[in-house]
C-alpha cells in the first residue's frame, strides 16, 4: 500500500494531464493502489460496470433464491441450511470464488460454534474450514464425524485429502481403507491410486486406476477428467511423458471446464518447453489467478508483449491478498516471485513459509527450486527429508534435489 | 460427486482459491474534530446485501447503481461506527462514484462525519456483510496528519480503537517542509521556468569583462522575486483568500515558462528579469498552494503547514541554483555554453512547455512528463 505522500507524489507527477481535468488527488482516492486507478463517474446510465458470475435465470441461481427464501423464514431449519451450504461450496470449486465459502458459512451459523453440531452440519463446516487452510479444525471436525459414523465416505475421503496435503501418508492410508468399505471402486481405488501414486509407487497406481477407470467408464466427465489428470501425472512421475500426454489430451477433449486440469496441462507443457502451446489454452483464463500465473509464465518464455500486463496483473492481485493478510497463495506466489520478478529471496521465503502448512508435490517443487536459486540447500531440507520419505518417483524433483544436494559438497 | 469434491482436494486445496475474496477498502482521514474518507465496496457484494441488477439481466449498469445510492450510503452506513471518546461521529456521504480494482467493479462512497470534539481516540465499529459473508474483510487505512496505519476488520475484530497520537508542531513543520522540497524536486516546470531566467544570468557584462559579482546579484535578485511572488499567492490561496481555476493556473504556469525560455532566444525584456520573475512568480504561486490543498491542511496548524512548506520549496529551489551556478559560471564562455546550453536549452525548454500549454488549455495529452 502506498503512503499519502507517494499518492500526492504520483498524482503531482501526472499533473500536467490529470490536474486540468479538475481532478482532486486526495491522498486517500488512491488507497488500495494495488487495485485501482482513479475513482470516477461513469458518462453513460447504459454502461455495464460488473456482469454477476451467475446469471439470474440460471437454474443454480434459482435453486439458491429458494434455498435462501425458504431459510429466511427458517433460519434453525438445518436440511435447508445444509443443502444450501453444499450448494454454495460446490459453487466455490467451481468458480473458483471464495466468496461462496462465506455465503455457505453464513448459512451454518446457528451450529458454526456449537461443540458437537449434527453429524451433516459437522463434515460440511469441516470442508469449509479445510477451504481456509483451518486443516487442524477441519481434521478435528472430521474425526467426530467418522467416530459418530464410521460409514461417512464423504467424512473419510476429506480425512484422506487433508492428510494427503499435510503428507501424513500413514493416516491417509487408514483412510483410504475406510473408504474402500463404504464407497463405489473406482472413488476407493482412485483414492489409493493417489496416494501410491505419490508415494514411490507410480507405476502399480496407474495400473490399477487404469484398470478400475475401465471398468467405470460411466461416471460423470468431472470425474472422468479428475482420473485422466491423476493418470498423466503418474505417467510423468515414471518418466513416460508421451503417456502423460495423451492422458491430458484426453481430459482436455471431455466438454467441460477444469481449471484444475488446464494449471496441471499447463505446467507439463511449460515444463516441456512448449510455451507456444500455453497460450491457446489459457488465453480466455486471465480472471484466474492460477491460469494467468500460467498464462504469463508462458508468455515471458516467449516474450511475448503481454507478459508484462499480466505480470502487472498479478502483482495488484497478490498486493491485494497481502492486505488483507491471506496466506492462501503462497505456492503461486513464490512462483510468481522466483520465476516472474527474479526475486530469490522473496520466493524461498515463500516457498519455506507455504511448506508448514502444504506438502503436496507442487509445494515441493517450488521449495526444492527457490532453494536452489538461492544456493541454500538448508532451507530446502525439509523437502529433501520429505523425498526421501515419501520415495516421490517426479524426475523434475528429484533432479532438482541432487543439484541442491551437490551444492552441499 | 460428493466424493469426487475431496478427491478434487487431493489435487490442490490452494487451487480452489482462484479468485480474490470479497474485501472492502476503507480510508478514513482524521483532523481535529472531523474525519473524511472514502469507501470502496464490490458491487457483486452490494447486489448479494441489497439487490442492484433491477433489469434481473446479470449485468450491472451505472443506471442501476445510480437507483440505489441512497439505499448502498443507507445500508453500508448503518454497518459502519465511528466513535470518539463516548461519542458518536455520525457520517453522511459527499460524493458517489465507481471504481475498477483488479477483482471488478466497486462503489466509491465518499463521507464526512464530525465529532463532538477533537478526536484522540477514534473507535471503529465495523459489521459490513458479517451475516452474509463471515469471510469478508474491511481494510481500513487511517491517516492522521502525515502519519498512516492499516487495520483488518471481521468478525472476529468488529471493533478497534486507534490512539490518534498529538501531532507535535515540529513534526509537522518539518514534514510539510519536506513535501515542499519534494514539490520543487518534481515540479520540472518550476524548474524550467527558473532555469530559463538563470541561463542568461552569467552572461552579463560588466565594464567588457565577465565578472562573478553581477552574474551572482542577478541570480540572487531573480530567486528573491521568484520566491516573494510565489509566497504572496501560495498563502493567499492556501488560505482561500484568493483562488483560481487550476486549468487556468497550469496554463499560465506553462506560458511562463515558453516566455522566460524564448526571451532568452528573442529577447524582449532584457534587464529586468527579476520583475519577470516576480510577476509569473504569482502564477507558480496557486500552483503550488493546488499541491498544499491536495496534501490537507491541518486545521489547528495552518501557519505551520503554510511555512514549513514554503521553506522547503525554497530550499529545494536553492539546491538547483547552488548546483546551475557554478557549472554555469565555469562554462559561460564556452561556445557549448552560449549556443548548446543557452540557445538550443531556451529553445527546448520553450518547446516543452509550449506542448504542456497545448495539453493543459486543450485539455489533452501529448506527452505525459
Amino acid at each position: 500500500m502506498i503512503s499519502s505522500a507517494t499518492a500526492m507524489r504520483t498524482s503531482r507527477t501526472s499533473i500536467i494531464g490529470t490536474v486540468t481535468d479538475g481532478l482532486r488527488a486526495l491522498a486517500i482516492a488512491s488507497f488500495a493502489a494495488a487495485a485501482c486507478a482513479a475513482p470516477y463517474v461513469p458518462k453513460d446510465d447504459a454502461t455495464v460496470l460488473e456482469r454477476l458470475p451467475v446469471r439470474p435465470g440460471d437454474p443454480i441461481a434459482r435453486e439458491l433464491r429458494q434455498l435462501r427464501t425458504e431459510l429466511a423464514a427458517n433460519p434453525r431449519k438445518r436440511e435447508t441450511a445444509v443443502r444450501l451450504a453444499e450448494r454454495y461450496f460446490e459453487l466455490a470449486t467451481s468458480e473458483g470464488d471464495p466468496r461462496y465459502v462465506g455465503y455457505a458459512q453464513a448459512a451454518l451459523k446457528p451450529w458454526w460454534d456449537l461443540p458437537a453440531p449434527p453429524l451433516d452440519v459437522l463434515v460440511m463446516r469441516a470442508i469449509l474450514k479445510q477451504y481456509s487452510h483451518d486443516f487442524s479444525g477441519a481434521m478435528r471436525d472430521l474425526e467426530a464425524a467418522t467416530r459418530e459414523d464410521a460409514k461417512n465416505a464423504r467424512a473419510w475421503s476429506w480425512r484422506a485429502a487433508i492428510h494427503m496435503v499435510q503428507a501424513d501418508y500413514e493416516k491417509a492410508r487408514e483412510d483410504c481403507v475406510a473408504l474402500q468399505n463404504v464407497e463405489s471402486e473406482l472413488y476407493a481405488v482412485g483414492c489409493m491410486a493417489y496416494l501410491d501414486g505419490t508415494t514411490g509407487k507410480a507405476a502399480a497406481a496407474h495400473r490399477a486406476l487404469s484398470a478400475a477407470f475401465a471398468k467405470n467408464a460411466d461416471v460423470p466427465r468431472e470425474v472422468k477428467v479428475w482420473v485422466l489428470t491423476r493418470l498423466a501425472e503418474m505417467s510423468l512421475r515414471q518418466g513416460d511423458v508421451k503417456q502423460a500426454e495423451e492422458h491430458f489430451r484426453a481430459a482436455y477433449f471431455e466438454p467441460i471446464n477444469d481449471q484444475f486440469l488446464l494449471a496441471a496441462y499447463a505446467d507439463f507443457l511449460l515444463d516441456q518447453g512448449r510455451p507456444d502451446e500455453v497460450i491457446p489454452l489459457l488465453v480466455d483464463w486471465v480472471k484466474s489467478d492460477i491460469l494467468l500465473l500460467r498464462l504469463a509464465l508462458a508468455e515471458q518464455a516467449l516474450r511475448a508483449p503481454k507478459a508484462r500486463e499480466h505480470i502487472e496483473a498479478l502483482r495488484s492481485r497478490f498486493d491485494a491478498a497481502a492486505l488483507r493478510g491471506d496466506k492462501l497463495h503462497q505456492q503461486e506466489e513464490a512462483r510468481f516471485n522466483l520465476y516472474l520478478l527474479g526475486n530469490k529471496e522473496k520466493a524461498l521465503a515463500l516457498a519455506q513459509e507455504n511448506w508448514k502448512l502444504q506438502r503436496e508435490p507442487r509445494d515441493a517443487r517450488i521449495l526444492l527450486e527457490a532453494a536452489f536459486a538461492m544456493k541454500d540447500p538448508k532451507a530446502a531440507q525439509e523437502a529433501l527429508d520429505w523425498l526421501e520419505r515419501s520415495g516421490h518417483e517426479d524426475p523434475v524433483l528429484r533432479r532438482t534435489a541432487e543439484k541442491l544436494k551437490a551444492l552441499k559438497r | 460427486m460428493r466424493t469426487l469434491l475431496a478427491l478434487l482436494l487431493l489435487f490442490a486445496a490452494a487451487l480452489a482459491h482462484a479468485h480474490k475474496p470479497s474485501d472492502s477498502y476503507l480510508a478514513i482521514r482524521a483532523e481535529g474534530a472531523n474525519l473524511s474518507g472514502q469507501w470502496d465496496i464490490a458491487l457483486r457484494d452490494l447486489d448479494f446485501a441489497i439487490g442492484l441488477d433491477d433489469s434481473g439481466d446479470g449485468d450491472i449498469t451505472w443506471g442501476e447503481v445510480k437507483a440505489h445510492q441512497a439505499d448502498i450510503a443507507a445500508y453500508a452506513l448503518a454497518r459502519l461506527k465511528l466513535r470518539s471518546g463516548d461519542a458518536d461521529c455520525p457520517a453522511h456521504t459527499t460524493e458517489f462514484l465507481v471504481d475498477d480494482h483488479s477483482d471488478g467493479a466497486y462503489s466509491v462512497m465518499r463521507f464526512a462525519a464530525t465529532c463532538p470534539r477533537e478526536v484522540t481516540t477514534l473507535e471503529i465499529t465495523y459489521s459490513l456483510f458479517a451475516d452474509l459473508d463471515p469471510q469478508h474483510r474491511g481494510l481500513l487505512r487511517l491517516e492522521h496528519g502525515v502519519a498512516t496505519r492499516t487495520a483488518i476488520f471481521g468478525p472476529e475484530r468488529a471493533t478497534q480503537s486507534f490512539e490518534l497520537a498529538k501531532i507535535s508542531a515540529l513534526t509537522q513543520f518539518v514534514d510539510y517542509a519536506r513535501e515542499g522540497v519534494w514539490h520543487i524536486w518534481i515540479g520540472i516546470d518550476h524548474i524550467l521556468f527558473l532555469l530559463s531566467l538563470l541561463l542568461p544570468a552569467v552572461l552579463v557584462l560588466d565594464g567588457g569583462r565577465w565578472r562573478f559579482p553581477p552574474a551572482f546579484w542577478d541570480v540572487f535578485k531573480i530567486v528573491t522575486s521568484f520566491t516573494v511572488a510565489h509566497s504572496i499567492t501560495l498563502s493567499l490561496a492556501a488560505l482561500g483568500v484568493i483562488s483560481l481555476p487550476s486549468r487556468l493556473v497550469e496554463s499560465a504556469i506553462a506560458t511562463s515558462v515558453v516566455l522566460a525560455a524564448l526571451n532568452n532566444v528573442f529577447p524582449v525584456v532584457h534587464g529586468r528579469r527579476w520583475m519577470v520573475a516576480f510577476a509569473f512568480g504569482l502564477i507558480h504561486g496557486f500552483g503550488f498552494a493546488s499541491v498544499l490543498r491536495d496534501l490537507g491542511l491541518p486545521q489547528g496548524a495552518l501557519l505551520i503547514a503554510l511555512v514549513g512548506f514554503n521553506l522547503g520549496v525554497e530550499v529545494g529551489q536553492l539546491a538547483i541554483v547552488s548546483a546551475f551556478l557554478p557549472f554555469a559560471y565555469g562554462l559561460r564562455a564556452s561556445w557549448f555554453y552560449r549556443r548548446l546550453v543557452f540557445v538550443g536549452g531556451s529553445i527546448a525548454i520553450a518547446a516543452v512547455a509550449g506542448v504542456w500549454l497545448i495539453e493543459r488549455a486543450f485539455n489533452m495529452k501529448i506527452i505525459s512528463p
